[in-house]
């Protein structure tokens, strides 16, 4: 077996990083986390010239090596330990064309660590239009390094890159900079002091607020001297380091990089004129929001459509082909009505990836972000609270790890805290259903009835979170400094491959982590609503049979009833009964109890618990919409999904907290229960509230 | 004169950075003394202000940029 060379790809936020990950590994990659931490980690395999392999691991986007989030510290701790299996053999800085002298900076960061590196200059298709010309050979020369200038937009340089990673071995280790300029006496002592590490790597260690290996901690405990300096000390030096550092760079650049601004064309200036403009850039920011709803509701209701036909059929088929039993009923009531459940949100779900993703691709998201920040900043929050609330739409997991670059502890906790009223694609099914069961069909302007029902209720979200920021922001009483710093990166086109990537990886993870959940409870629903306990349950077709004797009722009828009956005094059916007390002044019966319990282990339940449900028992296989119309309120007569009760159930979700996962990320990322104690109770209680005003003031 | 008093379009150049006010990051971006500054865009409120510093384009609050010290020149 050939030796892999083991590659880290390391550059500053929105610099084409992905991109370059995406042309070296193409489909050969896959994203988990890394052991312990929820910062998503990607890796893949790329095929080099002559046989030999690498595997290239993307970290996440750096500005330097000081970290001050948890993605950051990632990087770090991976450059500074030399027995981590990922360490790299080869660090593959990527740069912007267009921001190198400041991508420089982190450059010059891994350069002092002695590992091998090469400069990859990406964008580089960018150059003519930006006016920018380098001098490729000096420039290796005074950064001692070797330089692809790459364009993935083009797919240029791709190769030329592959082949300075096979001859990585050929690469100078020579540092940029001398640390020890930074404060030499103190760099000395250091010196001294471990005599076989290198300076830089220590400097990083004293300055970093993260945990690094063991050793290296304990080393420092032991020579109590290296502490004194005090935290503005340290960061007058930090100050005094980067502004060494860009004097290298500046007398670097000035030889080796020429801009002629005469032929420079700027796009950006006259987009962010429009874009970021005080009317047009809100009014503009409207019209997209309400576009991404109307299209999701329009373009997946086809293929939808098709998918919930589908598995009826499927279900049937194999109800029909098997033979009679248990096992087949289990599959066919069981397995493919459930899974059915949450097959059908696919093309939902992927649109709504893809927006969000085209929104960060392009850049538009950070012009979001400076649009929104002072209006969000009166409720407690941050303008980068806005892409946690915007993503939160896809789901709340990643939104509330993407809190992690909200500089203030008090606004990014507040963020995490209201993250779970957005409404998130596990709510979608829901609403969904409900929707085209209780909002008639229609048009007002072009615009559907339904898609603006399903707009009101996205809006309500966003309103429940930043009211109840508002209120947070109240209550809370924590001092944090609050910084804000944001990138405005370049207009660009959205790259297919990216997007396509993004949202089919997204797309992947929901289907696969949801459908697990799904088909377990399926599974444990179906049996507990086929079996029971008891005479009740057992003896249901003579009791059932008695009961009808004088009635001159059908075959079919007298089926029917005895599935009903078994149904009720199955073991779901009893659980049902219990909590019905409870839910029934908000207009549910029984059944959609089961299905609310179900899904506070994952709201994308309930459709396939409804489904579970209904289809035991029945004889014909329909749609799940099908099913749901003809459910009667036992009580009160009449369609079950009514106008109120619709309503009630969809306040209902948008308000509760049912996700046992962002619960538990929620727990990680403030590292205590309290917090998602609170969502849970308060949220839910909220709820059950606003479910149970909305159905007796609409019945 | 500092950031914060900066007019659209205005060029300056950065003399001083409190570096208890700033954050790391932000120097590290080219928030620097010696190095230009022009303010491209202003939200609501002249909050936040959106900047070119030293070729890099980002968006800081009002209350950071009171503790940058500029001179604006003549352009």
């Amino acid at each position: 077996m050939s030796k892999q060379i083991n590659v880290a790809l390391i550059g500053n936020p929105n610099t084409g990083k992905t991109s370059v990950f995406n042309a070296l590994t193409g489909l050969n990659q896959k994203v988990g986390n890394y052991p312990g931490i929820t910062v998503e980690k990607k890796e893949g395999i790329c095929k080099l010239p002559r046989g030999v392999k690498a595997h290239i691991i993307d970290l996440p986007g750096t500005y330097s090596l000081n970290a001050s989030s948890l993605d950051e510290n990632v990087v770090i701790e991976l450059l500074l330990n030399k027995n981590d299996k990922d360490f790299p053999d080869v660090a593959v800085v990527v740069t912007d064309v267009e921001n190198l002298k400041r991508n420089l900076l982190l450059f010059t960061q891994i350069k002092d660590l002695e590992i091998p590196t090469i400069l990859a200059i990406n964008m580089s298709d960018r150059m003519k239009y930006k006016g920018i010309s380098l001098d490729i050979d000096y420039l290796e020369k005074q950064l001692e390094t070797k330089i692809a200038l790459i364009s993935t937009r083009k797919s240029k340089g791709i190769d030329n890159l592959k082949e300075l990673i096979t001859n990585y071995k050929e690469l100078s280790k020579k540092p940029c900079m001398n640390a020890s300029l930074i404060d030499e006496s103190y760099f000395n002592n250091l010196r001294k002091a471990f005599p076989n590490q290198l300076l830089y790597k220590l400097w990083l260690v004293i300055t970093q607020d993260v945990n690094f290996g063991k050793t290296d901690r304990k080393t420092f405990d032991k020579v109590e001297d290296f502490k004194t300096k005090s935290k503005t000390d340290l960061k007058r030096l930090q100050q005094k380091e980067t502004i060494k550092r860009y004097q290298f760079i500046n007398d670097a650049l000035k030889k080796g990089q020429t801009i002629d601004l005469n032929s420079a064309k700027d796009l950006r200036i006259k987009l962010d004129r429009v874009l970021t403009h005080k009317v047009w850039g809100y009014l503009i920011f409207g019209i997209i929001l309400l576009t991404i709803f109307q299209a999701i509701y329009d373009w997946s209701s086809i293929p939808m459509d098709f998918i919930d036909s589908s598995f009826a059929a499927l279900s049937e088929w194999v109800k029909n082909t098997l033979p009679e039993g248990a096992f087949t009923n289990l599959l066919a009531e069981g397995i493919i009505s459930g899974l059915g459940g949450i097959v059908i949100f696919i093309p939902q779900i992927a649109f709504l990836f893809l927006f969000i993703a085209i929104l960060e691709e392009s850049g538009y998201m950070s012009r979001v972000v400076f649009l929104m920040d002072r209006i969000m900043r009166r409720f407690g929050l941050s303008g980068k609270s806005v892409v946690p609330l915007i993503s939160g739409t896809a789901c709340a997991i990643p939104a509330i790890m993407a809190t992690r670059n909200i500089e203030s502890w008090k606004e990014r906790l507040i963020t995490i805290l209201v993250t779970p009223f957005t409404t998130c694609s596990a709510r979608l099914p829901v609403y969904l259903i409900i929707i085209s069961l209780v909002i008639p069909e229609g048009r007002i302007l072009g615009l559907s009835y339904q898609a603006l029902t399903l707009m009101l209720l996205y809006l309500i979200g966003f309103g429940a979170a930043v009211g109840s920021a508002w209120i947070l922001n109240k209550i809370l009483k924590i001092k944090s400094k609050t910084f804000f710093v944001v990138e405005m990166p370049n207009y660009k086109l959205p790259m297919f491959k990216n997007v396509a990537l993004t949202v089919l990886e997204k797309t992947k993870s929901f289907v696969f982590g949801a459908g697990k959940i799904i088909l377990a409870i399926s599974i444990v629903l179906w049996f507990l609503a086929s079996y029971g306990p008891g005479d009740n349950f057992n003896n249901a077709e003579s009791i059932i049979t008695q009961q009808y004797a004088t009635e001159n009722l059908s075959e079919d009828e007298l089926q029917q009833k005895i599935a009903s009956h078994k149904l009720e005094h199955s073991f779901i059916g009893i659980a049902g009964h219990a909590i019905e007390p409870a839910i029934r002044p908000l207009g549910y019966d029984w059944k959609i109890g089961i299905a609310i319990v179900s899904s506070f282990a994952a709201r994308e339940v309930f459709v396939g618990t409804l489904a579970t449900i209904y289809s035991v028992g029945s004889d014909e296989e329909e749609t799940i919409k099908n099913r749901m119309a003809g459910e009667v309120n036992p009580i009160l007569g009449g369609p079950l999904f009514n106008f109120a009760s619709g309503i009630s159930l969809l306040l209902f979700y948008a308000f509760a907290m049912q996700c046992m996962s962002t619960l538990a990320i929620v727990k990680r990322e403030t590292n205590s229960w309290k917090w998602p104690m609170y969502q849970l109770v308060i949220m839910s209680a909220f709820a059950y509230i606003v479910a149970l005003i909305a159905f007796q003031v609409l019945k | 004169m500092t950031l914060a008093e900066l007019k659209r379009g205005q060029r300056g150049i950065i003399l001083d950075v409190s570096s208890i006010h700033i954050p790391l990051k932000l120097l590290e971006m080219g928030c620097l003394p010696g190095n230009f500054v022009e303010l491209v865009q202003v939200a609501p409120f002249a909050d936040p202000m959106y900047l070119n510093i030293n070729g890099s384009h980002l968006a800081i609050r009002k209350e950071t940029a009171i503790h940058i010290k500029i001179e604006t020149t003549n352009e």
